[in-house]
């Protein structure tokens, strides 16, 4: 048989085999299908190169992949749903790291021959697939140290920090020019080393410099370079399953990048300029908020929760953090044996990563039908009786719509405060991750529960 | 400080201005309270129960005024009474000083520190202390339950083996506390409730009673003014308004008017004509009674039928339910309290700060507060000016020529690239423009609550750079064998990893 054809072939059916796998997420019913498509995808993709195209080493490819594949399990089956952002960031850094070796390596290899203007897009090609690589890589590990703790969540915005990414960008186009100059000559590994130094560089100027707030479109983000790399060196190695599986990878990405921006009201290019969501509270904007904070304990919560009809459930961070997803299940099983409707109402950017909420929630088999999201609930407020709000700010802020010069205006948030009564469970009085004073806290139908959301509602839940 | 409660001395006022409860819930803010004998007998509660509650009783008038710090009234003081006042006593009542004004005077001039509960600003901080609406709610209550005494029909209607009862109409005018609270217990006892007010606002607040809002077809005028209240409407409007009325008037079998606008008589609404023009045995129940009424026929604190229509004009409505309205007074007057004794130890304090306090504050130290300077917000924001609302947001049109140009742009940089790329680098660039735009239409199909299992699946996916390794690893130099083992690795650390964390997720998704 053709192998080069049993190969493509191949190549067509996981292509294929991937569009599906994305299609099917979808919705919740197709899935669990679709990510089986992916894995079959991946493995017919895998078998036919291995058969197709490897000639010899197969002792060290078959003991490589084995060891990759019980990490990956493994890890995969330790991570708790809480980490889930960490876990992203760390595997992004994978690819970006993979994208850089095959670069290099490709660039060692001379069999290839290539000339002319061919030799010069193929360099070209390495370069860029080396660069982004390396700007996934470094910026992942980053995120990764940003979202488990290790590093703090304040952006670091050294002070001419525009001025070093022009120099940084400068540097890499000129060494780029470098490289395809020295590279039809034969040589030019000195540029492409120092490139990928800068580009290293900058993917950790880069992460560093964006606040904790931003979290979610950077993971994204970071998530679209992956892909980018992949279709990069896909064209390095003219092999159309690695531009077309990158191509995907980098528009969802950036999809996802462009729904988080619009959930906070924020242009692309600031966020990735950095500087916002100091975590430290500057109470930016300042303005006086009148009113006084009324404390409730758990006890008259439980009480408000059961006398009312319809309640609605705003998770933040904070309900993540306190790991408290399965007491307010237990919360939400009984209210609704009660005939309460409880549902709840999630923001785009709640949580540190997409759709981060609707996975705690969903470990916490709250069933995914009374999970709404916010533009879906954000006209019920009026009629909700009881909101509770754990562990979140800035996205239920009333301050985004009501003051213009608040650093968060015009962002979307849940209008919580039209309810009834809201329920906010805090630790203290701590401003958000966007550094902004919250008036909802001080409204008069506001009702603060102080503490340890999981704490708390363990008490609420013993009442009920 | 001590607290002093004496009884009322107006003539047929039941009332009394703390009940045994709120009196014990004021000794926990560190105050002594004292409470005249029989001071709530005709509100029931017994001399007994102010003392088991931890009250002192005294027998006189003179007592309570000679001991106290603090009195606790329903009416203001009068006759001799203001003579047992002095200076630096602190008196809390209805008071009225708009339409008192020499009571007002002697008050200040005795140094009392007087807090005037009519006076308590609507702001939402103190609808707590709000008595006129606890008191206009009980009004508005005792209003249905009066006219049904004097009503000789049914209020719902039932068809029996004697035949049919039609049920009754009521016209509520005024849509206050008052009015809501009549147009609720006129419609729970099965009346056909309509009602009327000059605020459009109110609609709402009628229809969500159940009562049905009789609009008048007069745009231009909004009668909501200051504080959530009603204000004085110009000639043509109250000319429809009393057409609309005489309409009414013919068809309906009970008329309860609310009408009042602070610190002016109150609006004259139905005239004796119309009152002819009711069927007989009509029943009109006059809560203006004691600002001369909202009928002109309407005699102040009695009942009188006029053309077989029953007038009633009583002015002590909540005085009629007095068990009901001495909690719901007493328990505002506790609120207060509580607001001006902020360190819980029995000691008063007039904070001029408080918006609140500083309302209801109308003399102190000899000199007159009143009135206030006007409240900073208000209870019920007006609603928003039409010619407002919609907000002429001149659409924000996208320049047209924008993605023309940048299309045009990169039409060109395209057609550069293909004049130099080889065929074989176009071939593959076809192949990745497509595959931006499937991934363009697939991913935004994809529920905003799966984007997480969307990235770690992508995240699985992108490792496809793994092929990129399987090329290389055959390769006779053992450096580019090495490192395309690692990234082997590395990469199936990844596949593995993102599929699996992305089925575990899935898993979970549950109905």
């Amino acid at each position: 048989m053709n192998s080069a054809g049993f190969v493509t072939v191949s190549y067509i059916a996981a292509t294929i085999l991937f569009i599906l796998a994305l299609g099917g997420l979808s919705n919740q019913e197709t899935a669990r299908r679709g990510n089986w498509y992916g894995i079959i995808g991946m493995a017919i993709a895998l078998l036919a190169t291995i058969l197709g195209v490897v000639t010899r080493h197969y002792t060290i490819l078959i003991i490589a992949l084995l060891i990759g594949g019980s990490i990956g399990l493994v890890l995969a089956r330790r991570v708790r749903m809480t980490q889930m952002p960490e876990l992203v960031a760390i595997l992004h850094s994978l690819v970006g790291l993979a994208a850089v070796l095959v670069g290099f390596a490709n660039f060692m290899d001379h069999s290839i021959g290539f000339t002319g203007v061919e030799l010069t897009i193929h360099n070209i090609e390495t370069y860029l697939g080396v660069l982004i690589g390396a700007v996934t890589f470094s910026g992942s590990i980053i995120a990764f140290g940003k979202l488990s703790g290790r590093i703090g969540g304040k952006p670091l915005t050294l002070p001419a920090r525009h001025w070093l990414n022009l120099a940084l960008l400068l540097g890499a186009i000129w060494f780029g020019r470098e490289f395809v100059q020295q590279g039809a000559v034969g040589s030019g590994t000195v540029p492409l080393v120092i490139m990928t130094v800068i580009a290293l560089v900058f993917g950790i100027h880069m992460v560093m410099a964006i606040g904790g707030a931003d979290m979610p479109v950077v993971v994204s983000m970071l998530n679209s370079y992956s892909g980018w790399a992949a279709s990069a060196t896909g064209f390095m190695l003219s092999n159309d399953l690695l531009i077309v599986t990158g191509a995907l990878v980098g528009s969802s990405g950036a999809i996802l990048s462009y729904i988080m921006c619009r959930a906070m009201n924020r242009k692309f290019l600031a966020v990735i300029a950095g500087g916002f969501g100091t975590g430290g509270g500057t109470a930016a904007a300042g303005g006086e908020i009148e009113g006084e904070i009324v404390a409730i304990q758990p006890e008259e919560t439980a009480e408000l929760l059961a006398n009312a009809k319809e309640v609605m459930i705003v998770p933040g961070y904070g309900m993540a953090v306190a790991q408290a997803q399965h007491t307010v299940y237990e919360i939400t099983k009984v209210l609704r044996e009660k005939g309460v409707n409880v549902r709840f109402g999630i923001h785009p950017v709640a949580g540190r990563m997409p759709g981060h909420m609707n996975v705690l929630l969903a470990e916490a088999k709250v069933p995914y039908d009374i999970v709404f999201e916010m533009d879906e609930v954000n006209e019920d407020f009026p009629d909700i009786d009881v909101s509770v709000v754990i562990g979140a700010n800035d996205i239920v802020n009333p301050d985004a719509q009501e003051k213009p010069d608040s650093p968060i205006a015009g962002m979307p948030v849940l209008e919580v405060w039209k309810g009834g009564t809201t329920i906010v469970l805090k630790r203290s009085m701590a401003t958000g991750y966007a550094g902004v004073e919250n008036p909802l806290f001080y409204k008069e139908n506001t009702r603060m529960l102080f503490g340890d959301a999981k704490d708390s509602l363990d008490a609420v839940l013993k009442t009920l | 400080m001590k607290i002093g409660v004496p009884r009322e001395s107006h003539p047929g006022e039941r009332r009394v201005a703390a009940t045994p409860e709120v009196a014990s819930q004021l000794m926990k803010l560190g105050y002594g309270v004292v409470v005249q004998s029989d001071a709530g007998a005709r509100a029931s509660f017994s001399d007994d129960a102010y003392r088991a509650a931890g009250c002192e009783i005294v027998a006189s008038t003179r007592d309570i005024y000679d001991q106290c710090d603090i009195v606790l009234k329903v009416r203001a003081p009068e006759g001799e009474e203001l003579g047992m006042l002095r200076s630096g006593q602190a008196l809390i009542s209805f008071i009225w000083p708009a339409q008192n004004p020499d009571l007002l005077r002697t008050l200040t001039e005795r140094g009392v520190t007087a807090l005037a509960m009519d006076s308590v600003p609507r702001i939402s901080r103190a609808q707590k202390m709000d008595a006129l609406s606890s008191m206009a709610n009980i009004a508005g209550y005792r209003a249905v339950v009066e006219a049904a005494q004097h009503f000789g029909r049914f209020f719902t209607g039932q068809i029996t083996a004697a035949g049919k009862i039609p049920p009754a109409k009521v016209l509520v005018i005024g849509a206050g506390v008052a009015g809501l609270a009549a147009i609720g217990a006129a419609r729970s006892m099965g009346a056909i409730v309509r009602a009327f007010d000059t605020r459009p606002e109110v609609k709402e607040q009628v229809e969500s009673m159940d009562g049905e809002f009789l609009m008048l077809d007069f745009k231009d005028e909004d009668g909501s003014g200051e504080g959530g209240y009603a204000k004085v409407m110009s000639k043509e409007f109250i000319e429809a308004e009393m057409a609309l009325f005489a309409e009414q008037a013919k068809d309906v079998d009970i008329i309860i008017t609310t009408a009042l606008i602070p610190g002016k008589p109150a609006p004259r609404l139905i005239t004796a004509e119309m009152v002819r023009s009711m069927k007989d045995g009509s029943v009109i129940v006059d809560l203006a009674a004691e600002q001369g009424g909202n009928c002109e026929l309407t005699e102040p604190g009695q009942v009188v039928v006029k053309n077989g229509v029953t007038l009633i004009g009583y002015t002590d409505l909540p005085s009629r339910l007095a068990a009901q309205s001495s909690q719901l007074y007493g328990t505002n007057l506790r609120h207060l309290l509580t607001d001006m004794t902020p360190e819980k130890n029995g000691e008063l304090v007039v904070d001029m700060e408080d918006e609140a306090i500083r309302g209801a504050t109308i003399c102190t130290g000899g000199e007159t507060t009143w009135p206030p300077p006007a409240p900073k917000l208000s209870a019920a924001p007006k609603a928003a000016k039409p010619a407002a609302a919609p907000a002429p947001k001149p659409e924000e049109k996208k320049s047209a020529s924008g993605p023309v140009i940048a299309m045009a742009l990169g039409a060109l940089a395209l057609f550069g690239l293909g004049a130099v790329a080889p065929p074989s680098f176009m071939a593959h660039f076809t192949v990745f423009v497509l595959a931006c735009f499937v991934g363009y239409m697939v991913i935004w199909n994809v529920t905003a609550a799966l984007h997480t299992p969307l990235m770690s699946v992508t995240n699985a996916i992108s490792s496809i750079i793994v092929i990129g390794a399987l090329l290389q690893i055959s390769s006779t130099d053992s450096l580019i064998m090495w490192i395309a083992a690692f990234t082997v690795l590395i990469t199936s650390i990844n596949i593995a990893g993102g599929f699996a964390v992305t089925r575990r997720m899935l898993e979970m998704f549950r109905k």
